[in-house]
């Protein structure tokens, strides 16, 4: 079964960072996780000023704008998407992640099956 | 209930938690669960009872869900481990009993992944045998409503592949504690229900005692799951002292002790003894062990207040809430006088938690009632009238409130 694991980011605090979240710890953790043969695919994305919207109207007019920006606290930092046998191994590498430490979090969304497919 | 039905929902229970565990989909599981039992019902009156009533339930389940994956294709793909399951040999002739499989259901029921108010109407329905109408009426709200949640739920578990096992040694210390607060939380909706015509709904406290039995069998040197069976005992002991003739509430220290259920005390503190023992306690044995001193005092008076106030100081130590700390300030109140309670109740005034809980608000205003400072007490009392749930909980503040404003008013 796969789900993908959505880091967001907490929020910003120069001033300390958390512990448990510095990159030795995100170096250390994909290592596990890497090692351990779950994983399908992982990326972690650019800093959110580089980002950008599509969307397509009815009448097929495409508007692109920049953005969006975070207008909520958490930012989408970037993911895994794992094949494990079920929903609490899943959480268990969530609660490993860095990204769920320091006022972040992981949300775990089961990759939907189609029969057949 | 006749009897018939009622040994079949203690087999429900567990035929359910071994099918689902077996085929991983708890609606497949339900569905050949009660088709199992409605063949039971019609065929054992005549054919006479099997001499492995569990194997053959189990083994008539089994095969109709087999029968149901040979008629909907798409629905075997869905659940693929199902056609490695339906080959394997059914394994009754090992055993007269089944495999007792329930332990895996309560933390499938119970996970931390499901809505809140979900997991206690799983659990209800899972585990109690509850059908969707009833556990929609423990909780009143409609069936339809209730029906969505459950179907919500079960969608989960099968999408997501909630698992269906027994969190390991390591895991459990976090777990249990979650399984306790659904069935706590049955049980306290069952005890002071948070809304509508009646004080208490039985039937739910009585759910939640069963459930919690069931779960101290299936763990039995897990000292808290003793603990809050102990204490939903020693609390439920007390229910037909614990309203009037006509549903009104009749507190504690006018309770008439005679109408205390002493066989079910006797019973929770059996248990209680067994949660203290040992180790340090958690915090459902303390509370257990708070309400073992109020069933062994013969009367309000002679309640051992000294050791109410020590027990509410370790269960403060082991979850410092505010909730808690008002039931340490009142009883402060009854071992040193309403001053001291008062004093306490002021100090804890802040705490968000408290500032719309009725029961802070009534326990204040008694507080300043017992002190005779009137006017103060009446505030105290229409503002605890604004935040109470139940008829019966305003209808006892009113009454309050009348004897304070009675221009005859001479007592206290």
């Amino acid at each position: 079964m796969k789900y993908l694991l959505l880091i967001n980011a907490g929020e910003l605090d120069l001033q300390d960072t958390p512990v448990g979240c510095e990159p030795e710890d995100w170096m250390r953790f994909d290592k596990e996780i890497t090692d351990s043969g779950v994983v399908v695919a992982s990326e972690s994305l650019a800093d959110l000023v580089t980002a950008t919207r599509v969307q397509v109207a009815n009448d097929g007019k495409r508007t692109v704008t920049d953005g969006p920006f975070a207008e909520t606290r958490e930012v989408l930092g970037g993911f895994y998407v794992i094949d494990v046998p079920d929903l609490d191994v899943a959480l268990d590498w969530a609660a490993r992640c860095p990204g769920s430490r320091g006022g972040g979090s992981v949300v775990v969304r089961p990759v939907a099956e189609f029969p057949g497919a | 209930m006749d009897q018939v039905e009622a040994v079949f929902r203690e087999e429900r229970g567990r035929l359910l938690a071994a099918l689902a565990r077996r085929f991983g989909d708890l609606d497949l599981a339900e569905e050949v669960t009660s088709e199992a039992i409605e063949a039971a019902l019609t065929r054992w009156p005549v054919d006479g009872v099997p001499p492995n009533p569990g194997g053959w339930l189990m083994t008539t389940a089994r095969r109709k869900a087999v029968d149901r994956l040979r008629r909907d294709q798409v629905y075997a793909a869905k659940l693929a481990i199902l056609q490695v399951e339906a080959d394997r040999p059914t394994p009754q002739a090992t055993g007269d009993e089944l495999p007792d499989e329930r332990l895996q259901l309560f933390f499938t029921c119970t996970h931390p992944a499901l809505a809140a108010e979900d997991r206690g109407a799983l659990t209800l329905r899972c585990l109690a045998g509850l059908t969707t109408p009833e556990v929609a009426r423990a909780f009143l709200v409609p069936t339809a409503t209730m029906a969505k949640r459950i179907v919500r739920a079960k969608k989960k578990i099968r999408e997501a592949r909630i698992p269906f096992r027994v969190p390991g040694p390591d895991e459990l210390p976090e777990r249990l504690p979650g399984v306790l607060q659904v069935i706590y939380s049955v049980f306290t909706e069952g005890y002071a229900a948070s809304s509508g015509p009646y004080l208490q709904r039985l039937d739910l406290a009585e759910e939640a005692i069963r459930l919690a039995r069931i779960l101290h069998r299936l763990l039995p040197d897990a000292r808290e799951a003793t603990g809050l069976l102990a204490l939903m005992l020693l609390i439920h002991a007390r229910r037909d002292a614990r309203s009037g003739p006509d549903g009104e509430i009749v507190l504690l220290e006018d309770q008439d002790r005679s109408r205390w259920e002493q066989e079910m005390i006797a019973e929770g503190r059996d248990l209680v003894v067994a949660a203290l023992t040992g180790r340090p306690a958690g915090p459902y044995a303390v509370q257990a062990a708070i309400n073992a001193v109020h069933d062994e005092a013969t009367d309000f008076a002679g309640t051992d207040w000294p050791q109410i106030v020590q027990l509410y100081d370790v269960l403060l130590e082991l979850d410092p809430s505010p909730v808690i700390a008002l039931n340490r300030a009142a009883a402060i109140a009854l071992r040193d006088g309403p001053e001291a309670g008062l004093c306490l109740l002021d100090e804890l005034a802040a705490e968000p938690v408290l500032r719309d809980y009725h029961p802070f608000a009534l326990a204040r205003a008694d507080l300043l009632q017992r002190l005779d400072r009137v006017p103060e007490a009446i505030a105290a009392y229409e503002h605890a009238l604004t935040l109470a749930g139940s008829e019966p909980e305003r209808e006892h503040v009113r009454r309050r409130l009348a004897v304070l404003r009675s221009p005859s008013r001479t007592d206290r």
